[in-house]
């Protein structure tokens, strides 16, 4: 199992690696210069030329490469270009939130879609499963801005009209003072987010358990007299969900960094709007830093989910 | 109970129909079957693929499924008919009342539940006892089942234990709760033969003296005759025929009985002594079942009454016939119109009688383990699943060498490096005395002409999207550099000498049964008129009847062109039955070269001794050694030193075995060459034939 870790650890470190290298080379494709961009088509000669001295950008460019990678590593992240102000609190600030908002997302969604899932391959090709097919199959085709407005729509606007309690349709003071105060403001993003993910759990749940169902030692479960909902709980699922789980800790990466759309919708300030704030002002640093950020979020999603799954399946924990 | 009254049985099964449903249709795939099992009685069910058994053991546990249904009968288990429970009350038979071993362990097992909690859960469900007391019980049930280290294998993972330890673990679960009715299916077919001779040991041991009735089902006529009071003949879902395995074995009566028991090559019967008959044709698929005797169309007894459906006649002494001439039969007036066919005699090509076709010289294979970086780092030496470990081979121009090993004993690995899709370590490979290039892309085409394999599962080897005339045309062309009309003629006559019509040319292979498949396979090998051609386990997906007639197939067309044949299997029984010479491999090593008719005469190598008495005979009044080897096959990753089969040789001589390599040995009255450190003189002395057959059917 150690040699199992750290095995997938270094193929962790080789995808960093990789992937700092093609963000580098990328921004550095990035048609004009960053110093032109900083100081403005006024500038003078001499101005571009201290300023290029002054960020280093004269020397050659593995030197340069080296070097902000050790900046990055060492958290020496520099100013936004925008702002004027450090990087390095706000993407953690940024990153903070959306964390927040990954977890209230599976903490909501992986219950419903797992059970969902789960029922419909027990009652594979029936009424039920046909229903929670169609269902969820409809919902993952909506955009988000779509489902978002909707549920802005239903939760915000009629409850209000109806005088029932209503949620916030922006979150754009989250998180505020009081984190318990703030959780509201989290609930319809992470629904419309839900939405997203829920075919996608449900529908490999499903499979996972069609597939386990077929094996012989559900049978030998079963002829073993065992209550049904024995076999299904503790013989099934303990095999059917393991690819749901690694499936899930990838998902999280997706939500730390993907919701761009959802956080524009409810002004929530994660990193996606972030993300784009950077990419409006050509910021950059902001925007390397960003994408490594999300990088590294993605990349500790995998190796989460590849461990979760050696350590919840014997075959590969005991080898 | 009154003394003198027969006890009633616990299983009775009465005229019990059971049906699929393809479509809209409800198909029979078991009809109007009666038989009963008395209290410690152990019944056995014997069938080919098609013939029902795997129906009857769900309809009997009511575990169909959803396409299944009983369609009339009764299934009375102590006198209480299953077919009017609901499921949540068989949920109180199951693991209860019935228990069931089943064909393959590995996957019957959840692999990720500890090994005693699987059975522990049984004991706490059932038995209502507590946690720890069933823990308890689970040690006890693996020590029953003769597993040395209970606590250990208690607390391992099924994919941590072999095969043979597995089944172990499932029969003590089976047996956990002291059913009414174990059922076992095909419980030794996964395992090899020196384990399964220990299993089956194992479970004769374990029923007898219990009052479980046992159901055994198996295709393993041999298996059947070692471990069954009574037998069952199924075919294509009738009963055919019914009577203690002795009367059974003595004097079949219904001709499909007969039919099986001539498919089957006896152990030591070789192709010059007798010519296997087999059976025509294949089982009807379900849906296709012939009007009035269902044996009807494969029958050579056949006459005009075997249009009506036969009824199953009851005998006097306890047996049963589902066929019109049963008497007839007994007294032997009944008597095929077709007469027996000859003896195919082998004369060898004199004036290359003595040409090395193909030669191994000192064959080594090792596949190299994949290092960590901890270990390149610590610098240690590179480790090797050593799968051919030195092999020495000679095959002649016309003659049929037969490998015969266990599994992971390497045997198809020399087949694949032959034939150059894995690559040699060491040694040499000579065809026609001419070196072998080692990879398959620098062989030349008259090379590849020469050499042809025929591989295990024709399911496999034909591409599905090609027509037969397709796949045969393709060594015409490229090897034989046929062209035009002249192809067409070619595949026509190949197809005629594989016994398959002219017309098969157009069809697919899905279009055909397995037997025919491996009849194409085979007439696509024999294409280029190659000089050596590799058979690896050609028979044993297919089913014991259509056996025999590609065994006599392959036989023929060897003896027509003079190829050599290198025949690989797993099964002594049909290599000794077709082979010229026979070499016995276990763990990548050669431990026995001979001629097939004096392999199974003393002396022999203590594996082949064990071998041989592991093999369950189709006779049960054969008389046979007891030699079980202890222990699992080593790994051929740390192959034990000196010679490889000291762990578990029954002869082990001590320090000698263990550090130096067994010198070569020749028998020089039989020519028998041996690995081992026993002189021929005290082996002759210390063995005796480890089988005789007492009783032989007429051929």
């Amino acid at each position: 199992m150690s040699r199992y870790i750290f095995r997938r650890l270094g193929f962790l470190l080789l995808t960093l690696f990789i992937t700092s290298l093609i963000i580098f080379v990328i921004t550095q494709l990035i048609p004009g210069d960053v110093c032109r961009v900083i100081l403005g088509r006024e500038a003078g000669e001499q101005a571009i030329i201290a300023c290029r001295e002054k960020l280093g950008l004269n020397r050659p460019l593995p030197f340069q490469y080296l070097s902000w990678l050790g900046n990055f590593i060492t958290g020496s992240w520099g100013d936004s270009f925008s702002t004027g102000t450090p990087i390095l609190p706000v993407v953690m600030l940024r990153l903070r939130n959306s964390g927040y908002l990954a977890i209230m997302t599976l903490v909501i969604s992986v219950p419903i879609a797992v059970a969902m899932g789960v029922i419909a391959g027990l009652q594979e090709n029936r009424f039920i499963d046909n229903l929670i097919s169609i269902i969820s199959l409809s919902v993952v085709g909506l955009p988000e801005f779509v489902t978002g407005l909707v549920l802005i729509q239903i939760f915000s606007f009629e409850f209000r009209q109806i005088g029932l309690p209503s949620l916030p349709a922006t979150s754009s003071q989250f998180p505020g003072n009081n984190f318990l105060e703030a959780l509201p403001m989290m609930v319809l993003p992470s629904l419309t987010a839900m939405f997203v993910l829920l075919a996608y759990i449900a529908r490999l749940t499903r499979a996972g358990v069609i597939e386990e169902l077929k094996q012989p030692y559900v049978r030998t479960a079963n002829l073993k007299g065992l209550p049904q909902a024995t076999v299904v709980v503790k013989h099934v699922l303990r095999n059917a969900l393991l690819p749901t789980i690694t499936i899930i800790a990838i998902s999280f990466g997706w939500l730390i960094s993907g919701l761009v759309v959802i956080e524009n919708v409810f002004n929530y300030p994660g990193l996606g709007r972030l993300l784009v704030f950077a990419i409006d002002r050509r910021d950059l640093p902001m925007l390397q830093a960003i994408t490594m950020i999300t990088v590294v979020a993605f990349a500790a999603a995998n190796l989460l989910a590849d461990l979760l799954y050696a350590f919840l399946n014997p075959r590969i924990r005991l080898g | 109970m009154s003394p003198g009254k027969r006890k009633a049985p616990i299983l009775n099964i009465k005229n019990l129909t059971v049906a699929y449903r393809q479509g809209d249709e409800w198909l029979d795939a078991a009809r109007e079957v009666s038989f009963c099992i008395q209290a410690g009685e152990t019944y056995g069910l014997v069938g080919e693929s098609g013939s029902g058994k795997t129906t009857l053991v769900l309809a009997i546990m009511r575990y169909l499924g959803a396409n299944g249904s009983v369609r009339q009968g009764v299934i009375e288990l102590d006198g209480q008919d299953l077919c009017t429970l609901s499921e949540s009350e068989m949920r109180q038979i199951w693991g209860r009342k019935i228990n069931l071993v089943p064909q393959n362990p590995q996957s019957a097992l959840n692999p990720s539940i500890r090994v005693g909690e699987q059975l522990a859960e049984t004991l706490r469900y059932h038995q209502k006892v507590d946690p720890a007391v069933a823990r308890r019980q689970v040690v006890g049930l693996l020590e029953m089942v003769h597993i040395a280290d209970p606590e250990q294998i208690a607390q391992s993972y099924p994919h941590q234990i072999s095969g043979g330890m597995q089944q172990r673990v499932m029969i003590a679960m089976a047996l956990s709760t002291e059913p009414r009715l174990l059922i076992l299916d095909e419980p030794t077919t996964s395992l090899d033969v020196t384990t399964q001779s220990v299993i089956l040991d194992l479970v004769r041991e374990l029923i007898h003296g219990r009052q479980t009735a046992a159901l055994y089902v198996t295709h393993n006529l041999g298996v059947v005759a070692q471990v069954c009071d009574r037998v069952a003949v199924l075919y294509a879902g009738d009963l055919v025929e019914d009577a203690s395995t002795k009367d059974l074995y003595r004097k079949p009566l219904h001709p499909y009985t007969r039919g099986l028991l001539d498919s089957v090559p006896r152990l030591g019967e070789t192709k010059n002594q007798v010519q296997l008959r087999g059976i025509t044709g294949q089982i009807p698929p379900l849906g296709e079942r012939p009007t009035g005797c269902v044996f009807r169309p494969r029958c050579p007894l056949v006459i005009e009454v075997c249009y009506q459906r036969p009824a199953l006649y009851e005998l006097t002494d306890k047996r049963r016939a589902r066929c019109h001439r049963w008497e007839e039969i007994q007294r032997g007036e009944a008597n095929a119109q077709q007469s027996s066919p000859e003896v195919i005699k082998t004369e060898p090509i004199n004036t290359k009688e003595n040409q090395e076709v193909l030669k191994l010289v000192d064959m080594k294979v090792y596949f190299p383990l994949r290092h960590s970086l901890g270990e390149l780092v610590r610098r240690r030496k590179p480790r090797f699943v050593r799968a051919v470990d030195g092999v020495e081979l000679k095959i002649r121009h016309g003659q049929t060498l037969g490998l015969v090993g266990e599994s992971g004993s390497g045997k198809t690995t020399i087949a694949r490096s032959v034939m150059g899709l894995v690559e040699k370590t060491a040694g040499d490979i000579e065809l026609l005395s001419i070196p072998l290039p080692q990879k398959l892309s620098d062989r030349d085409l008259e090379t590849l002409r020469h050499l042809q394999m025929i591989f295990q599962n024709p399911e496999d080897a034909l591409n599905p999207y090609l027509t037969v005339g397709g796949s045969l045309s393709r060594p015409l062309i490229t090897m034989m550099g046929k062209s035009g009309i002249e192809v067409d003629e070619d595949v026509a006559k190949l197809l005629v000498r594989v016994q398959l019509p002219a017309g098969y040319a157009r069809r697919l292979p899905e279009q055909l049964s397995g037997g025919e498949k491996q009849r194409i396979a085979i007439a696509r090998a024999f294409a280029s008129n190659p000089d050596v051609l590799i058979a690896d386990e050609p028979v044993s997906s297919l089913d014991v009847s259509v056996q025999a007639s590609i065994l006599n197939l392959l036989n023929q067309l060897q003896i027509d062109h003079g190829s050599s044949l290198l025949f690989i299997s797993h099964n002594l029984a049909v290599v000794g039955y077709l082979a010229d010479r026979i070499a016995v491999i276990y763990l990548g090593q050669l431990m026995e070269v001979a001629d097939a008719d004096v392999l199974f005469e003393v002396p022999y190598h203590p594996y082949t001794e064990a071998l041989l008495s592991a093999i369950p005979l189709a006779d049960p009044y054969a008389e046979q050694t007891q030699i079980r080897l202890e222990g699992e096959i080593p790994s051929a990753i740390q192959k034990p030193s000196g010679c490889p089969f000291h762990t578990r040789c029954p002869r082990f001589l001590g320090e000698i075995c263990v550090n130096k390599t067994p010198p070569w040995r020749l028998d020089e009255e039989t020519g028998k060459q041996y690995f081992c450190h026993i002189p021929v003189s005290e082996l002759r002395q210390s063995q005796e034939r480890v089988f005789t057959f007492k009783y032989s059917h007429p051929k």
